[in-house]
């Protein structure tokens, strides 16, 4: 079993013949991603890897039947990508597009609001069930099918924990990157329901980092509604307040929230073990398994 | 991207916000001029992204030129927490009955724009907000629509401004937040908004950061960026276009992906060393970004030790070797230790080209990061 995306999800890219976009697209295809079609504005009729291109994301869902799309468009255009995404009949909206101007996304969060699809990202990894499917820019190779849910903010840390947990055999049912901006799509909330819903998924990881409420929500969600057991990482401890650390998200406000130290408790106070470094936390989802 | 006070001001003064008079002076005699100009009393503030200059020695009233003199003495050059203070703003002096604030800011948790006014102005607001949460009115702002009108009014009256004024501080508070969304911040705040004695709304301080996703089309604001870095350091940052902090420790870190950097840092931390920087170089980096990288991170007279600790995902590993191999070649002799841990995307093709002549190479993010500590310490026997 699988969370949000599985080998039936049918994929738009958008942005599919930009440099990024075509890249990746032949990197989902080998992983077995079923892509069935791109979208970019004034690039209809031609082809990118065997994969035939729409005008328009809403063409290309109904031509090609699609439920899903990863967006691939540069920042600038981004959030009105999303914009088309939830304005055609999608379950699901994968952005990985980093730099999408704060506001840009306050209006598509807006948008989200009212319909009915899910959108994860942007600034993000993407979204893999191994052995089925991936949405996004992850490297495929250090991802195996197992047990264990995985839930990020940050890309490369996902990768990190993830080569941790293969390493010793541990594998994964899926790893979801929500992404570092302060307004994403999908919250750790989001993921976490899934998860404890997923009949398959054992023992779930949760790397968070400084800035913004999610974690301490998340470590609500956790103590109230979870019977599936979790482990965390923090990522910041070390960062000075005031100070914006790569992600738009990981700023410390210096009023106490937003912390590490904030975030470490409160999901310490939800029962939830958080590792000193990644190679612990997956001592302690091997403790649960 | 923060604002200076005195380039926030310029924005504020022509978007029709009303601001004190001022100069900006970087010498004794600039400053003694200005408040010739401007007439006494008079404040002169250093320009610098600190909080709390008032406290820490920052700000000065002046009532003649020989106080003038002394206080550009003292504040030009002054370290005010780390930052050297290099241009005062000489402003006139405003004779207040109130002091108020207002801000506009992004409510993460909405994912909302939100107007603040408080009467509690003039002092730390985040203490206001802390310790006593009701003496901020709040307003969220639908992002699709903008701030209508009546919002404006309603918190300006929420929050207990006086009537004759409200008027002219909701004037303020739609200014505040046509600013917010023309020029992308992601803060902007006046604290205080002076009242005067003949009823005037004067804004006595500006605080603009913006949002740096943005500034590709915010391009006058963009031009000030420069000016507003803090150290030619963070300035060459900006140049190469790296996410950079610079920090107090000697072990300088390089890698990839905002979490995996911040985590780098965190396990220097905690196997005993102290982090020197925070350097990103960012998804899909080419050999030339690496170069830079290892350029920016050697130039730090902080450092003693480096680690470069990439796991590639967009990021291919012989790229990254590439570029560690050709800034390294330009020494007769490598400046400072570099430990590399290379992993994902072409890593092994990364490992085979590293040249470990130059580079000492560990194969997990622990032993990398042990090494490099070990490497610092051994600098300081």
């Amino acid at each position: 079993m699988s969370v949000f995306v599985d080998d039936d999800t049918r994929v738009v890219v958008q942005g599919i013949t930009g440099g990024e976009g075509k890249f990746h697209t032949e990197q989902m295809l080998e992983y077995g991603t079923n892509i069935v079609a791109g979208a970019v504005p004034g690039k209809g009729g031609q082809e990118v890897a065997g994969v035939p291109v729409y005008d328009t994301v809403t063409e290309a869902a109904r031509e090609e039947d699609a439920d899903a799309s990863v967006v691939f468009v540069p920042p600038a255009f981004a959030g009105d990508a999303v914009f088309e995404a939830l304005d055609s009949p999608l379950d699901l909206v994968v952005a990985i597009t980093e730099g999408i101007p704060t506001q840009d996304m306050a209006k598509v969060n807006k948008r989200l609001s009212e319909v009915d699809t899910r959108l994860i990202g942007p600034n993000c990894p993407g979204i893999i069930t191994p052995g089925e499917t991936k949405l996004g820019i992850l490297p495929g190779d250090i991802f195996e099918s197992g047990d264990v849910g995985l839930v990020s903010r940050s890309g490369t840390l996902t990768y990190q924990v993830v080569s941790n947990l293969t390493e010793r055999g541990i594998g994964q049912t899926t790893a979801v990157g929500i992404g570092g901006d302060p307004i994403i799509g999908t919250s750790f909330v989001d993921a976490l329901e899934a998860f404890e819903a997923d009949e398959d998924t054992e023992a779930v990881v949760m790397c968070g980092e400084i800035g913004g409420e999610d974690e301490e929500q998340a470590a609500r969600y956790i103590a109230e509604n979870m019977d599936t057991p979790v482990a965390g990482f923090i990522a910041g401890r070390t960062a000075p307040p005031g100070k914006r650390m790569g992600h738009a998200g990981a700023i410390v406000s210096g009023s106490g929230t937003g912390t590490a130290e904030s975030k470490i408790g409160a999901l310490n106070d939800a029962g939830v073990p958080v590792g000193d470094t990644p190679n612990e936390v997956a001592d302690h989802i091997e403790d649960y398994l | 991207m923060k604002l200076h006070e005195y380039q926030a001001k310029e924005v504020f003064a022509d978007a029709g916000i009303p601001v004190p008079d001022s100069r900006l002076a970087s010498t004794v005699g600039e400053v003694v001029d200005a408040v010739g100009e401007i007439g006494y009393p008079a404040a002169i503030k250093a320009q610098v992204h600190v909080g709390g200059r008032g406290k820490a020695g920052g700000i000065e009233i002046v009532t003649d030129e020989e106080e003038a003199r002394e206080a550009a003495e003292s504040i030009l050059g002054m370290d005010l927490k780390g930052y050297t203070v290099e241009r005062v703003l000489v402003e006139a002096g405003v004779d207040f009955e109130n002091e108020l604030y207002v801000g506009i800011t992004m409510d993460r948790g909405e994912g909302e724009p939100v107007a603040m006014v408080s009467t509690e102005g003039g002092v730390d607001i985040e203490e206001v907000a802390a310790e006593t949460p009701e003496a901020i009115a709040r307003e969220h702002i639908d992002p699709a629509f903008g701030l209508h009108p009546y919002q404006a009014r309603k918190v300006v009256y929420e929050a207990g401004i006086e009537r004759d004024v409200a008027g002219d501080v909701a004037s303020i508070v739609s200014t505040l937040y046509d600013l917010y969304e023309a020029k992308d911040a992601s803060d902007i705040e006046i604290n205080p908004v002076m009242i005067t004695a003949d009823r005037e709304v004067v804004a006595a301080d500006a605080v603009m950061n913006i949002d740096e996703d943005a500034l590709f089309r915010q391009p006058e604001l963009a031009e000030m960026e420069d000016e507003a870095a803090e150290d030619d350091l963070e300035a060459k940052a900006n140049d190469y276009g790296f996410d950079y902090v610079r920090l107090s420790g000697n072990v300088g870190i390089i890698g990839n992906g905002a979490g995996l950097v911040m985590t780098t840092l965190d396990l220097v931390d905690h196997y005993g060393g102290s982090p020197a920087n925070f350097l990103d170089i960012g998804g899909g980096a080419k050999a030339e970004r690496v170069a830079n990288a290892l350029d920016m991170v050697f130039s730090d007279e902080n450092v003693d030790a480096v680690v470069f600790n990439i796991f590639g995902g967009i990021t291919r590993g012989d790229e990254v070797a590439k570029g560690i191999n050709g800034a390294l070649e330009r020494f007769d002799e490598i400046p400072k230790k570099v430990v590399v841990r290379l992993a994902g995307t072409n890593a092994e093709e990364g490992m085979e080209i590293l040249n470990t002549d130059l580079v000492q190479v560990e194969s997990t993010l622990e032993d990398a990061v042990q090494r490099a500590v070990a490497n610092a310490k051994e600098v300081n026997q």
